[in-house]
């Protein structure tokens, strides 16, 4: 008789500038399922994690703006595609985090995939909505155009935790920012699989960096930090206090903030463009006419 | 500064550079290095966690230890009055930081430099005799070196002929690094330029190398040995600068003579400096932690010691939007 074959009880990583290493601070925890059982071990991510991943953001930033819209969108449909490859990893992953039922959660995976392909058409196409050529009273081209904001740091909502995730993230990077993404604290593993379809799907390293682990602790050094240009508070949500001190912190060096709502929106919802424009500057350029 | 040993010991010494054959039997009979123990006691050392008010005064330390360095073939005087500026006052928000130790430039423009800097008390060092190639006549490489010392240098960086060096003509060497030192004097008189010495470890080979050549720049008068010019990889790496660290500490013991180390290349990062520090106490002691004697050629090194810098006093990250880019 063969002998019981024993489990692979997996401690997951952080994915930071392509590579997956683990926390600087030697800590993981304990993912548990909806209903309290053990999962995985996921990294638990320091704030010298976050100041990593941070370097990394703004190292791949020059490039990832640098591509072409068209070859954003390439990229991110690609994300789409291989996410769509992986389902049952992802219908088992927010199965067990979420609690749903195994139809449930292949509803929810299909959501995020076509939200996903939803963002990457809009890749090329943003500048033609919110971009304009503005009459002016002289002879100048006067054009406005929207231009990445930067390193934009993510709190990925807490209950939601993959269509949620992917709400989230995928508008910030389809017009050429980079992330730092702090995901949710009890449902970590969809954004580690995540990172591992983010790895093998043409994105670049550094363009999206995920920290498992408490926003709690890590947020405050993400809001703080002067080169981090914008953040999202959707993690937060309901927090009050962490929200406002957060948002004090980003004051400093005027970071864009999107803030905390109330409560957890409904991410099956149609997502508005605000996603996008929340996380672009417009650029306006005076050319003069007949040079 | 401990008495010098016994005048035997002295005595032996200089009889070693009488001959190139009495040169090479003393420069062989220095003991081999050990790469894998020299290799792992630097990555040990490198493991030291320097925190909080230690940090901060390592940092300031490292700051003080820069010697500030441009050598491009595009310099241009706007750029090194730009960072002789910066040598002096590197955070313009903050009046508590310290100035560098020097700044480093190609010998054409160290009159700039020169009147940039004024008596700020920031040297200026300036690369002579054929850096980096080192390959020239050895009139050329005087006429070089005289010339950068009239516009003012206060320090010369010369690079040894390695082919020389690698082909065993070791006395050639020798006596090149004699002239140079020559050269560094000033013709009214005054104090001489000081003179370091750039072995470019990284086309040397074996760490026997490397001690062989520290004792023989020493021997021929180096007030510094320093590790690389910048322009070959791998520059300047912790085994490389402690087997030069011994070299200068053996070299205090047998003559009382104290010798400057500068590691340069390849250091960028606040971290880096100071395990670099953290050897410099270990290897040969508190004397050496000092800008008269141990420097960083290094770029963009200060950027980052300035980033760490600032965080400690505010307790938030900086970026690279608050330092300039050099």
């Amino acid at each position: 008789m063969a002998a019981p074959r024993i489990d692979v009880r997996k401690t997951y990583k952080l994915y930071i500038g392509g590579a997956f290493p683990r926390s600087e601070s030697g800590y993981s925890y304990t993912a548990l399922d909806a209903k309290g059982r053990f999962v995985a071990n996921a990294a638990l991510a320091s704030r010298k994690d976050a100041r990593d991943a941070v370097v990394a953001a703004r190292k791949a930033f020059g490039g990832w703006s640098g591509r072409t819209a068209y070859n954003r969108a390439q990229i991110l449909y690609r994300v789409a595609e291989v996410l769509e490859d992986r389902r049952p990893q992802f219908a088992l992953a927010v199965q067990q985090s979420e609690g749903l039922t195994p139809a449930r959660a292949n509803a929810v995976v299909d959501a995020a995939v076509d939200r996903l392909v939803w963002y990457a058409g809009w890749a090329d196409k943003l500048t033609q909505v919110v971009g304009n050529a503005n009459p002016v009273a002289g002879p100048f081209f006067n054009l406005s155009t929207p231009e990445p904001t930067g390193v934009v740091a993510v709190l990925a909502p807490q209950g939601s935790s993959l269509l949620g995730l992917v709400s989230v993230l995928a508008p910030v990077i389809v017009t050429g920012n980079t992330v730092v993404l702090v995901s949710s604290y009890a449902r970590p593993l969809p954004a580690v699989n995540l990172a591992e379809v983010l790895a093998t799907s043409d994105v670049p390293g550094g363009v999206v960096n995920i920290l498992t682990g408490d926003a709690a602790t890590v947020a405050p050094w993400l809001a703080a930090h002067l080169d981090v240009n914008a953040i999202d508070l959707a993690g937060v949500a309901g927090d009050t206090e962490l929200a406002t001190s957060l948002e004090v912190a980003a004051a400093d060096n005027l970071k864009r903030v999107r803030r905390a709502p109330a409560t957890e929106p409904d991410w099956a919802a149609a997502p508005d463009l605000t996603a996008m424009t929340d996380f672009v500057e417009i650029k306006t350029v005076w050319h003069p006419m007949g040079v | 500064m401990p008495a010098l040993t016994s005048p035997g010991a002295t005595g032996d010494l200089s009889d070693v550079t009488a001959s190139d054959a009495t040169l090479r039997r003393f420069l062989h009979g220095l003991p081999g290095v050990d790469q894998v123990g020299a290799e792992a006691r630097a990555a040990s050392l490198g493991t030291r966690s320097i925190k909080t008010t230690a940090k901060a005064q390592a940092i300031d330390l490292a700051i003080r230890m820069v010697d500030l360095t441009t050598l491009e073939g595009q310099d241009t005087p706007g750029k090194v009055r730009a960072l002789a500026s910066k040598a002096m006052r590197p955070d313009p928000t903050d009046a508590t930081c310290p100035a560098t130790a020097a700044v480093c430039v190609y010998p054409d423009l160290v009159g700039v430099a020169k009147q940039q800097l004024g008596d700020s008390g920031v040297n200026v060092a300036a690369v002579a005799a054929a850096v980096p190639r080192g390959r020239a006549p050895l009139d050329i490489k005087l006429a070089d070196t005289r010339d950068a010392v009239a516009a003012g240098a206060d320090e010369i960086d010369m690079v040894i002929d390695r082919g020389a060096f690698l082909t065993g003509r070791y006395l050639q060497v020798f006596e090149e690094i004699v002239a140079v030192r020559g050269a560094c004097e000033r013709p009214g008189g005054g104090e001489p330029a000081h003179l370091k010495v750039i072995f470019e470890t990284g086309e040397l080979q074996t760490y026997d190398n490397v001690r062989r050549a520290s004792w023989l720049a020493m021997l021929a008068g180096a007030h510094f040995i320093k590790t690389s010019t910048g322009k070959v990889q791998p520059a300047a790496t912790l085994p490389v600068t402690l087997v030069m660290l011994e070299a200068v500490r053996d070299y205090r013991e047998a003559t009382g003579q104290m010798v400057g180390v500068k590691p340069a290349g390849g250091i960028r990062t606040t971290k880096d400096a100071v395990k670099y520090l953290v050897m410099v106490n270990e290897v040969v002691g508190a004397d050496w932690l000092d800008p008269d004697w141990f420097r960083f050629g290094a770029s963009t090194l200060l950027n980052d010691l300035l980033m760490q810098r600032s965080k400690l006093a505010t307790g938030r990250y900086s970026g690279p939007d608050y330092v300039t880019i050099d």
